[in-house]
């Protein structure tokens, strides 16, 4: 439902003190989404923000929106249900590296195949938080926690390869520390129709303290973040002087004036291209050979299971002699007793 | 190992046949599963119906979609009870129809002493025999106490068809209707109704049609020609004026829901994973894309039920079916179903446990995991339909008590009233009950999600309502205000709030009505789909002067507000049921004071009529 009504951040505001651990990067994504919602295009009324359980699943009682806080693992399925029953709603929802891709995995997957419209912030810290400090799917292989003393001996998910495995149509990258870029991500994730993974680096400060330090260190971070524009090259560097080509088969991250490379050779970011090969390169970059791809990685056009559904109602009705509960009790092979 | 015809007794001599007079018969058709036994099954059903006979079927199917062929593990049967007043799809048949050694075998104690047997002999060779692991001395002792037919029926429909035009295989696919026939002539039934589904059945394919109808009519005429079938006279029904069809107790329950939605003025959603024996509630629900309903095959149980509770806080009337082992996934879902107090149906088509246990196969063991299943004190409405008509009733019943009391329901079921079928005079919804939802009024503007009115029920406002944005969750709530409170004595108000809100719903359920004899000293006391037994056993004793009261339970959780006065009333209260005594247990916590005693029966089948009056007449003259 689109509204002429104008917001602020703060009508997205709840009553209820917001009680992540100070510092917590959940808070800043919390003024993201505020900051993205004011801006968007629906009523108020027309959010719904359902979510998992988990730190970052605490999300929808800060929300002065409608809000549902599920079970753990259960969010996609919860925002699935609520999106299919009312696709007028805007339906946003929170989860975490447990909630989606552990408990929850099944219903992630099957989420994605079905791209049904719903906005998901897969806020991935690497750790379990609120059971304070184990180890998630996607800690590092040899990560010293609490059920993992002598280090992981697991493999973790690369969130954004589940999505390509699934045929997701839309998938970005962000990081907590960057609020304004955050607040476009989301709006584009909104603006996409299908699901929407929206996968969020966090700090968790308790259990995982600087953990992504090796991204954000100011000195270090324009080299190891690329951010991606669909149709623009791929850039990235203090200076800009930096960018990815195609190598054989493999990304390799050269510096325009260097051994004769040009602006033309830089690669230009086609989110839109339904092939997911290179996306699954760009989603696989990291350090220390290539920078660590954000923003939007893949976004492509295809229909959304709400919407079909409605279709395939409409469809049927148009058809169907039976328009209501008496005709169905009436219809088939019937008979009377006299 | 040559099973010989000759050898068998028969009546061939008698020249005039056999006419036998009754108030209702018993038939049994018995093959491989993939000999069509449920479709032939179906159609005597059907006709038997139409012509105004009460019919009360049980189609027993093997969990293995085709299993080997030709063996006991394969048979599919499909049992018909008809004539005047049936209540049960009947205990012993009177006559069975077997396709092969394996279908005989599977059914040798399921006969009437002195009842008909009429056998596929085409089908009876050494190696079928073999396959059945029956030995023909054997099966000739077993069935000397019957009138045993040997009907070519596989030769007479090649030879009914050999002109069709028609491939072998399909030819071999007629036989069934061959057998249709013939159980036409021995009942005195039509056969047009049966031709007219043909016709319209394959009605791009009229050669098809026409071959099985041919099939049939020889059927029909073959019986007519051979001495030994018997014929019966089977006494008309006193049957209800007004319209009528033909419904199973999943399609019954899955009606049940949508006419709640319509009553309620609110769109249906259904979420759900298939499972036997419940994945025909949701394949109804599918198709029912014409009265707007939208079905959700979700990924597994848990997810169907999430979608419904998503569905449900947007405003949908939503409801999830499964059975027990499914059940067991959604328990922590149902839950958050019960902390968020939002309307939710959760039918559970019983069948036999623990674990995959008897997927095919029936029990009422999932009680006390519908009551106690959960963790915390999770107290949820629970309601049981017991025959495959009310199935109908019961789900709007605990449709209407969902949305009104803001609660989810738990509706038990089970694989016996859920695939046995039944003549169903058809409801109009004019007359169904009203159901005023607990949606809040439009230009609402004060709205405090978890307060309360006089039947402790919260409000339900809905997204897209403009000024009322509000969380619901997991967590405890603080009362009143809906905000996140771990409170200590909050919690206590709470869990309080939340059972008492169910036990009011007592107010609200009809009062047990006792059938049978009342000044009897003895009180029969069932619940769910055991009615039908039950019923029959304290009618046909009544009939023989042995008087006996009963009292069928439909709403287990909160119980008829009249129960413990009923109980006083009598000196002997026996509880029968389908597992292990879980309701007996259940009624001795609520009312310790009186004496119980308990009949169950754990084999995956329902009881037999005759159990039941024998375990009657055994407490009565204690």
């Amino acid at each position: 439902m689109s509204t002429e009504t104008k917001y602020t951040f703060k009508d997205f505001k709840s009553d209820q003190e917001v009680r992540w651990c100070p510092g917590c990067g959940d808070i800043a994504v919390l003024n993201a989404v505020q900051k993205a919602m004011a801006d968007l295009n629906h009523k108020k009324e027309d959010y719904a923000v359902v979510s998992g359980i988990g730190c970052s699943s605490r999300f929808p009682y800060y929300m002065n929106t409608y809000g549902f806080h599920g079970i753990h693992g259960r969010a996609g399925v919860l925002a699935s249900g609520v999106k299919a029953a009312n696709p007028k709603l805007s339906v946003w929802q929170i989860t975490g590296d447990g909630d989606a891709l552990a408990i929850g995995g099944n219903h992630f997957i099957h989420e994605i195949r079905r791209n049904i419209d719903v906005n998901v912030l897969l806020f991935n810290n690497q750790i379990y938080g609120l059971t304070k400090g184990q180890y998630s799917p996607t800690s590092l292989l040899g990560q010293i926690t609490k059920t993992s003393p002598f280090g992981t001996i697991e493999e973790p998910f690369n969130p954004g390869e589940l999505v390509l495995g699934a045929h997701g149509t839309f998938f970005a990258r962000s990081i907590d520390n960057k609020v304004n870029e955050t607040v476009e991500v989301l709006k584009e994730a909104d603006g996409h129709r299908g699901t929407s993974i929206v996968e969020i680096l966090q700090n968790c400060v308790i259990f995982n303290h600087g953990t992504f330090n090796y991204l954000t260190d100011k000195e270090v971070r324009d080299d190891r973040q690329i951010w991606l524009k669909h149709g623009e090259p791929m850039l990235f560097g203090t200076n800009k002087d930096k960018g990815i080509v195609l190598d054989g088969f493999k990304l390799k991250a050269v510096t325009i004036g260097e051994n004769g490379i040009t602006l033309k050779d830089i690669l230009v970011h086609d989110a839109q291209e339904e092939d997911p090969s290179l996306h699954l390169a760009l989603i696989n970059m990291k350090h220390p050979n290539l920078p660590m791809a954000f923003g939007v990685i893949r976004a492509v056009k295809k229909p959304t299971y709400d919407a079909m559904l409605e279709e395939q109602i409409k469809a049927v009705q148009a058809k169907s002699k039976i328009k209501c509960m008496d005709d169905l009790l009436n219809s088939g092979s019937i008979w009377t007793v006299e | 190992m040559k099973f010989k015809s000759t050898t068998f007794f028969y009546k061939y001599f008698i020249m005039e046949k056999r006419i036998i007079e009754v108030e209702q018969v018993v038939v049994k058709f018995a093959g491989d599963s993939g000999d069509g036994m449920q479709l032939t099954g179906t159609q005597l059903s059907n006709t038997a119906a139409i012509v105004g006979d009460d019919v009360s079927t049980f189609p027993d199917y093997p969990a293995e979609i085709r299993a080997p062929q030709g063996t006991v593990g394969g048979v599919s049967g499909y049992q018909l009870h008809f004539g005047k007043r049936v209540d049960t799809p009947g205990d012993y048949a009177d006559v069975l129809i077997a396709m092969n050694p394996a279908a005989l075998k599977a059914n040798a104690k399921m006969i009437k002493d002195g009842g008909t047997i009429i056998i596929d002999i085409n089908e009876f060779t050494p190696r079928n025999l073999e396959k059945a692991g029956c030995e023909d001395e054997k099966l000739k002792r077993l069935y000397e106490n019957y009138n045993l037919i040997e009907a070519p029926i596989t030769e007479l429909t090649k030879e009914s068809l050999k002109d069709s035009g028609l491939d072998a295989k399909s030819i071999a696919r007629s036989k069934n209707m061959f057998a249709l026939g013939i159980v036409y002539n021995i009942f005195d039934r039509p056969m047009d109704h049966s031709f007219n589904f043909l016709k319209s059945k394959f009605a791009k394919k009229p050669e098809i049609a026409e071959a099985n109808m041919k099939a049939m009519k020889d059927g029909f005429n073959y019986a007519d020609a051979i001495q030994a079938m018997p014929s019966f006279r089977v006494e008309s029904s006193q049957i209800e004026k007004g319209k009528y069809r033909n419904i199973n107790g999943n399609v019954a329950t899955a009606w049940g829901l949508l006419a709640a939605a319509e009553k309620a003025n609110l769109p249906f959603f259904l979420g759900s994973y298939p499972i036997t024996p419940a994945s025909e509630i949701i394949q109804e629900i599918s198709y029912r894309r014409d009265l707007g309903a939208k079905s959700f095959q979700a990924e597994d149980e848990i997810g169907g039920i999430v979608t419904s509770i998503g569905a449900a806080f947007a405003g949908n009337f939503a409801a999830t079916s499964t059975s027990g082992p499914g059940l067991a996934l959604k328990s922590e879902a149902i839950g958050l179903a019960v902390i968020t107090e939002l309307p939710l149906v959760i039918i559970d088509v019983q069948r036999g446990g623990p674990s995959t246990g008897l997927p095919t196969k029936t029990e009422q063991s999932d009680l006390f995991q519908a009551l106690y299943g959960r963790n915390g004190e999770s107290p949820v409405p629970v309601i049981a339909a017991s025959t495959p008509s009310n199935c109908f009733d019961y789900a709007y019943a605990a449709s209407k008590i969902a949305l009104e009391h803001m609660t989810p329901v738990l509706l038990l079921t089970d694989g016996f009233i859920a695939n046995g079928t039944e003549p169903w005079k058809i409801p109009a919804m004019k007359d169904m009950p009203q159901i005023k939802t607990k949606l809040v009024p439009k230009g609402t503007t004060e709205y405090l999600s978890y307060s309360r009115d006089e039947n402790l029920v919260r409000p339900w406002a809905i997204p897209g309502m403009e000024g009322l944005e509000h969380r619901i969750g997991g967590l405890e709530k603080m009362d009143k205000t809906g905000t996140v409170s771990y409170v200590a004595e909050n919690h206590e108000i709470m869990s309080y709030h939340r059972a008492n809100k169910v036990e009011k719903i007592a107010d609200f359920i009809p009062n047990l009505e006792i059938e049978g004899a009342i000044d009897s000293d003895t009180l029969v006391v069932g619940w769910g789909s055991t009615y039908g037994h039950i019923t029959t056993a304290v009618r046909e004793l009544g009939l023989e002067g042995k008087k006996f009261a009963h009292v069928h339970f439909n709403y287990i959780n909160p119980l008829p507000k009249n129960t413990s006065e009923v109980f006083a009333k009598y000196k002997n209260i026996l509880v029968c049921e389908i597992n292990m005594g879980q309701f007996i247990h259940y009624l001795r916590m609520k009312f310790p004071k009186f004496n119980y005693q308990g009949y169950t029966k754990i084999q995956g089948l329902p009881f037999t009529v005759l159990e039941l009056k024998n375990k009657f007449i055994e407490i009565s003259e204690k």
